[in-house]
C-alpha cells in the first residue's frame, strides 16, 4: 500500500518495496523449512515406536523421554564389557544413532556395577539405577506355547534356569498334565515385578526360534484400566473387606449344570443334582473339572453312554469317564 | 576450462606448499581427529571415546556437542553434569578461534562437501539452484522449535554430519547413502549447497563464533590485483568483499562475517599474500590508504 501512498517520505517509499521482498522472502523461507519440519516431525513421531526385538539398555528412559536424552555418543556401547549394545544405523528401524539390543543375539549380563548407566553422559540411562535387578529393559513374555518344550510336558527349563533372576522373574508352575492324564507340565511363568528384561531367558531358549521372547515394555505389557481394583490386593492393603460383607445380597449363581453349591441357589438346574452327580450329596464340589485336578466323576451324564474308554485313555482303569466335564456340554 | 588456473599464481610465487599450506594443515587436522577417534575401535588404544556428539578423553576431558545439547534442552532435558562441563569447553574454545572453525578443520562433511566444489570446478559444472544462504538459519529454527514440539533430538535423525562421523567409527551402514547424496547435491544442484546454505550444524557454529578474536584479515588488500582466486576457493565467498574491498567505504581489512570457516584458503591461494590469520582487533585502517574521515566499523558482520 505504501507504494501508492504519495505522502509517505520518498525514503520510506523507495524502502517499501525491498521490504515487502524481504517478507516474501521470510514468508517462503518459513514455508519451505516448516514444510521439512513438518516431515521431519512425522519421522520422529514414527521413530518413537522401538520395534518388538529392539530394547534399550537398562536404566534407559521411557522411549519418548530417551529420544529426547540420548544424544548417540557411544559411551554406553563403548563401556559395555560384553558387546552388548550397537548403535542404531539408519536402516535399522530404531532412531538412528541410538542404543539398543537384540536378546537373541547378546543379551545383557546384568553387570552389577552397570558400567553404561555411569558412562552416559545425558542421563538418557539413568543414574539414579544402581541395584542392576531394578532394571527394566523389557519385560519376558511366554509367547508360544505351542512350541515351548515345558508346555509340551517335557522338562527343558533352560529359560528358568538361566535367569539372573531366577525363582523370582521366572517360576515353575506345576499344572496336571491333561494330555497324559498323569504327569505334570512344569510351565515357565514370568513376573513383571522382578524380571529386568536382559533377555538371558530369550537368547537361551533352545527351541529354534525362541519361544519366549523379550519386550520392549510397552508391548508385552497390558494395562487395567485406571479404576480397576484388585479386591484381594485392596483387601491385604487395608487388613480387610473394603465392602460391608454382611449387607451383601446373593443373587441367584447360574452353576454348569447338574452342580450345586451348599447355601446358593440355581434356579436353571433345580437346587438338587441329579443322584450321583458331585454335588448331589453334601461335601466338597470339585473345584476343576475332572482330569484337571478335580475328584473322578463317578458316572456319565444320563443318555450319553457308559462305554467303556479305549485302553490307554485316562479312566480306562479306573473305570467308566465322561466324554465332557460336567457343564461342558456333558449334559443333555 | 579457465578455472584450472585458481591458485597457479600463488604455486608460481610461493610454492606448491607455500599455496597449500592451511589446505595441508587443516587436512591433517580434520584426519587426526577422525584417526583419534578411530584409534581405539580399530587399535584398541583408547584415547578418545565416543564421537562429535560427544565424546570423552583419557577418562577426563568431557567434550559436548553445543548444538545437539541445545536440541536436547529444547526438548526438555537437561545432561549429566560431565554432559555440561563438555558442552562449556567446547562453546569456550569455538567463542574464542571462531565458531565455524569446527566446520573447517573438525567436520569430515567438510571433506565431502571441499571434494565436491572442487570436482565442480573441474568438471566446469556451471548453473546452480538458488537457495539464500540465511535458509541455514531458519534450518537451525526449524530444528530446535521441532525438537521442543516433537520431544525428539529432531536432526539427529537425520543429521549427515553425525551420522558419517558415527557411521566410520561405529560402522556405517547406508549412512554412505546419505553422504552420498551430499556429494551429489553439492556436485549437480547447487554449488556450495549444504555448507553454505543448509547445514544447521554449520549455522549454529557460525553465530557461536560472532564475537571471535581470531579472524582471517586482508592487512595488505592494496596489493589485491583483482585475480578472484579468493573469491573462487573461498567456500563463502560474500564474506570477502567487505573487507578486501571496503578501502574506499572506511571498511577494515578483518574478515568479521560469521559465516567465515577461518580455513585460510583465501591465505594460500593469493600470489599478494594479502590475506593473514589475525585479531578482530586489529581493523584499523592500515596507514596511507584511503579512509578519508569515514571512521572503521568494527562491529559489522
Ligand atoms: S549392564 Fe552390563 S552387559 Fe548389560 S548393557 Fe550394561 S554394560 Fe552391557
Ligand atoms: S551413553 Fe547415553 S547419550 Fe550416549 S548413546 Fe548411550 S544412552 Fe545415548
Ligand atoms: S529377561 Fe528372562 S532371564 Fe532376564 S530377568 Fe527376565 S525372565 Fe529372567
Ligand atoms: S527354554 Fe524355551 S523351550 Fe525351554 S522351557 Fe524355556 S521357553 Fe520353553
Ligand atoms: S574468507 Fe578465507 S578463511 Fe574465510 S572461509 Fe573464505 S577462504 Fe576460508
Amino acid at each position: 500500500m505504501a507504494r501508492h501512498d504519495e505522502t509517505l517520505p520518498p525514503a520510506v517509499r523507495k524502502a517499501a518495496p525491498a521490504r515487502r521482498q524481504f517478507i516474501f522472502d521470510a514468508a517462503r523461507m518459513a514455508c519451505g523449512v516448516g514444510m521439512l519440519g513438518l516431515g521431519l516431525g512425522l519421522y520422529a513421531k514414527q521413530a518413537k515406536a522401538l520395534p518388538a526385538l529392539a530394547l534399550r539398555p537398562p536404566g534407559a528412559l521411557a522411549e519418548g523421554d530417551f529420544l529426547g536424552a540420548c544424544i548417540r555418543c557411544g559411551l554406553c556401547v563403548r563401556d559395555c564389557p560384553y558387546d552388548t549394545l550397537s548403535l542404531a544405523k539408519p536402516e535399522a528401524p530404531v532412531a538412528t544413532g541410538t542404543p539398543y539390543f537384540t536378546a537373541r543375539s547378546i543379551p545383557c549380563e546384568m553387570c552389577e556395577d552397570i558400567p553404561c548407566v555411569k558412562a552416559c553422559p545425558t542421563g538418557a540411562l539413568d543414574h539414579g539405577l544402581t541395584d542392576i535387578n531394578r532394571a527394566r529393559m523389557g519385560l519376558a513374555a511366554l509367547i508360544d506355547h505351542e512350541t515351548c518344550l515345558n508346555f509340551l510336558g517335557l522338562r527343558c527349563d533352560v529359560c528358568y534356569r538361566v535367569c539372573p533372576v531366577i525363582d523370582k522373574a521366572i517360576t515353575l508352575e506345576l499344572v496336571p498334565n491333561t494330555r497324559t492324564g498323569r504327569h505334570a507340565m512344569f510351565l515357565p511363568t514370568v513376573h513383571s515385578e522382578h524380571c529386568t528384561g536382559c533377555g538371558k531367558c530369550e537368547k537361551a531358549c533352545v527351541t529354534e526360534e525362541a519361544a519366549i521372547k523379550v519386550l520392549p515394555i510397552a508391548l508385552a505389557k497390558g494395562a487395567l484400566g485406571q479404576h480397576y481394583r484388585l479386591g484381594w490386593e485392596e483387601q491385604k492393603k487395608s487388613g480387610g473387606s473394603l465392602i460391608d460383607e454382611k449387607s451383601m445380597v446373593d443373587l441367584p449363581d447360574r452353576l454348569p449344570e447338574g452342580t450345586t453349591l451348599p447355601g446358593h441357589y440355581d434356579p436353571a438346574s433345580g437346587m438338587t443334582a441329579p443322584p450321583g452327580m458331585p454335588g448331589s450329596a453334601p461335601g466338597p464340589v470339585p473345584s476343576a473339572p475332572p482330569g484337571l485336578g478335580g475328584p473322578a466323576v463317578p458316572s456319565a451324564p444320563p443318555g450319553l453312554g457308559s462305554e467303556a474308554v479305549p485302553p490307554g485313555m485316562p479312566g480306562a482303569v479306573a473305570g467308566k469317564v465322561p466324554s465332557h466335564p460336567p457343564g461342558l456340554g456333558g449334559g443333555r | 576450462m579457465s578455472d584450472k588456473r585458481i591458485g597457479a599464481d600463488a604455486r608460481a610465487a610461493k610454492g606448491w606448499f607455500g599455496a597449500h599450506k592451511w589446505l595441508l594443515l587443516r587436512r591433517g587436522t580434520q584426519l587426526a581427529i577422525l584417526g583419534l577417534f578411530l584409534l581405539g575401535p580399530l587399535a584398541g588404544v583408547w584415547i578418545v571415546k565416543g564421537n562429535l556428539a560427544y565424546s570423552y578423553t583419557f577418562g577426563v576431558l568431557p567434550l559436548t556437542d553445543p548444538y545437539v545439547a541445545l536440541q536436547s534442552l529444547f526438548t526438555g532435558h537437561l545432561p549429566e553434569t560431565l554432559g555440561l562441563v563438555g558442552v562449556a569447553i567446547v562453546v569456550a574454545f569455538y567463542v574464542l578461534v571462531g565458531g565455524r572453525v569446527y566446520c573447517s578443520w573438525v567436520c569430515p562433511v567438510n571433506i565431502v562437501t571441499d571434494s565436491a566444489g572442487w570436482l565442480r570446478r573441474r568438471l566446469g559444472i556451471k548453473g546452480s539452484v538458488h537457495l539464500a544462504r540465511t535458509t541455514r538459519y531458519w534450518m537451525l529454527a526449524m530444528t530446535l522449535v521441532g525438537s521442543a514440539l516433537s520431544g525428539v533430538i529432531l536432526w539427529e535423525l537425520v543429521n549427515p554430519v553425525s551420522m558419517l562421523h558415527r557411521g566410520l567409527i561405529f560402522g556405517i551402514g547406508f549412512a554412505w547413502t546419505i553422504v552420498l547424496a551430499v556429494f551429489l547435491f553439492d556436485l549437480f544442484v547447487m554449488s556450495r549447497g549444504w555448507c553454505g546454505r543448509l547445514c544447521p550444524v554449520g549455522a549454529f557454529y557460525g553465530l557461536l563464533g560472532r564475537v571471535s578474536p581470531l579472524r582471517v584479515s586482508a592487512p595488505a588488500r592494496a596489493a589485491c590485483n583483482d585475480c578472484m582466486d579468493c573469491f573462487e576457493v573461498c567456500p563463502e565467498p560474500q564474506v570477502i568483499r567487505p573487507a578486501l574491498k571496503g578501502a574506499a567505504t572506511g571498511a577494515g581489512p578483518v574478515i568479521l562475517a560469521a559465516a567465515c570457516t577461518n580455513c585460510g584458503r583465501c591465505i594460500d591461494v593469493c600470489a599478494k599474500d594479502v590475506f593473514r590469520f589475525g585479531s578482530r582487533f586489529n581493523n584499523a585502517l592500515p596507514v596511507g590508504e584511503a579512509g578519508g574521515d569515514r571512521a572503521a566499523t568494527p562491529g559489522q558482520f
